[in-house]
């Protein structure tokens, strides 16, 4: 596996009184897809934001591919290209077509041309199954085709890690399946991946390992069959049967998984 | 008065529509034109201030509008029409450049306009950008934008979409603000129809109206246009607020 894509060393970050991080350490290995979930409040959406420095921390150290995002002087945004995110409200640009929601980072950021840069973008849109939408505007798409444009937007700059915050949780239950579809489709082609999400379905299908944040720590870490089978903490324990109860049971979810195995 | 000796017999209702709109028409419009894009370009460099800028320039811009919004157009057409005219010719030793003495008064209506609008449509870009929604800025900086490619790119255009149905207002208030330049002599639309009202005592009533039907047709169109059809662009576009 070699080096880690990310290692995020002893993050800390508050607002003001608010203690939100205190002390996450990870690594996330190429190819790997972690998966973090736990109570709302728990710093699940901030540790994204500290990760591609949109809220740079407080303290510790964020490496991208050991490059350290903290130091002094770096550019953060020629970083944060390669740090792909998709978020919970999509946030597509209001006023561009889907193609052009994908490509504008390309051309913009990274300097490609308008031919390239279209056809880069058609064929991100294709992965995500949304080419025969290209010319739409976000207003006009379901939120399930908005959050795979969002997801195409991120995967066409060739991210070295896409950060996933919530992508399912806005949608309707109905539209959910087509997203983590898309998702579990880029897990399995080796895209690297942190996804913050409820889905324990997904978590089962794909997750190397999760991690249960709560109060701004890592309480519990492990295998989905480790949180599944015994997870350790109460806490853990809890929150599991809740979500049980809220979303149903995680292997009923765990279908869409054999689904795709028997096609 | 050259101009208005000239016309022979009392004029009809349509000989005296077609010289409002040829003497004071072209007037008119140049005013309106012009103070419009003056006052843009003032008014969204100083929203931009006042949105991104740090508490000096915030402080700069809002004290910009506050000066400008609180002076009538009467005063600041004076003010730049009459009393700082010489201004407008700057002269090195024998040689001297600037507006020409006969087009100075024009020139000062233009700076009174665009300088008043500018202290407005600043307020109406800087509420356009505030309302462009959050999520949008974070997204343009997830992809590695930087401040000003965000703004640039993904916040301008929004704004300037959700700015366009305030701003046709802004269009009604200038083009018809633009009637002050009769107080320096200028012949745009209302003066027009003075001059021939005061030719022909008995079509007072008949000129006063028409000028008044003139400006309505002049604004009402447009601002429905731009208002209403752009408001329900934008619901379309799912931007703004309601």
């Amino acid at each position: 596996m070699g080096k880690p894509v990310l290692r995020i060393v002893d993050v800390w970050k508050s607002y003001g009184e608010l203690e939100v991080l205190k002390g996450v350490s990870f690594e996330l290995m190429e190819q790997e897809v972690k998966v973090i979930f736990g109570p709302s409040g728990s710093g699940k959406s901030t540790l994204l934001r500290c990760i591609n420095m949109l809220d740079p921390p407080d303290q510790g150290e964020v490496y991208l591919s050991e490059q350290n995002l903290m130091e002094p002087g770096i550019n953060l945004n020629i970083m944060r290209a390669n740090i792909g995110m998709v978020f919970q409200h999509f946030n597509l640009f209001a006023h561009l077509r889907a193609i052009n929601n994908v490509s504008i980072g390309l051309r913009r950021v990274k300097g490609v041309s308008k031919e390239e840069a279209r056809s880069k973008a058609l064929k991100a849109l294709n992965q995500v199954k949304m080419a025969e939408w290209a010319d739409h505007y976000p207003a006009q798409l379901s939120g399930g085709q908005q959050q795979r444009i969002g997801i195409a937007r991120a995967l066409v700059m060739e991210p070295d890690v896409i950060l996933f915050d919530e992508p399912t949780s806005a949608l309707d239950p109905e539209l959910i399946g087509e997203v983590l579809q898309v998702m579990l489709e880029l897990a399995k082609t080796g895209t690297t991946m942190i996804v913050v999400t409820h889905e324990m379905g997904f978590a089962g299908a794909v997750a190397s390992e999760m991690l249960f944040l709560g109060n701004g720590v890592i309480i519990e870490r492990g295998t989905p069959q480790h949180f599944f089978a015994s997870p350790k903490s109460d806490r853990v324990k809890t929150f599991l049967k809740q979500l049980d109860i809220l979303y149903g049971s995680h292997k009923g979810l765990l279908k869409l998984s054999k689904e795709e195995e028997d096609k | 008065m050259v101009w208005v000796n000239s016309i022979p017999k009392p004029p009809n209702l349509a000989e005296i529509g077609f010289y409002i709109f040829v003497k004071g028409l072209p007037r008119t419009l140049i005013l309106t034109v012009l103070g419009l894009l003056g006052g843009f370009v003032i008014g969204l460099s100083l929203a931009i201030m006042r949105v991104y800028g740090g508490k000096e320039l915030n402080w700069l811009a809002s004290g910009y509008e506050k000066l400008f919004r609180g002076i009538p157009i009467l005063v600041l057409i004076f003010v730049f029409a009459i009393y700082l005219t010489n201004l407008y010719e700057i002269c090195i030793g024998d040689t001297c450049f600037g507006i020409e003495p006969q087009y100075r008064p024009l020139f000062g209506v233009f700076l009174a306009l665009a300088l008043r609008s500018g202290a407005y449509q600043s307020q109406i870009f800087r509420g356009a950008l505030l309302s462009v929604n959050p999520g949008q800025e974070e997204a343009a900086r997830a992809l590695g934008m930087s401040r000003f490619q965000a703004l640039r790119t993904i916040l301008l255009p929004q704004a300037l979409r959700l700015a366009v149905p305030s701003w046709s207002n802004e269009y009604a208030v200038v083009i018809k603000d633009s009637s002050f330049a009769l107080t320096v002599g200028i012949v745009e639309m209302t003066n027009a129809a003075l001059q021939i009202s005061s030719n022909f005592v008995e079509l007072w009533a008949v000129s006063i109206g028409v000028v008044a039907i003139l400006y309505f047709l002049l604004t009402y169109p447009i601002t429905r246009l731009f208002g209403e059809r752009q408001t329900k662009k934008l619901k379309e576009l799912g931007m703004g607020g309601g």
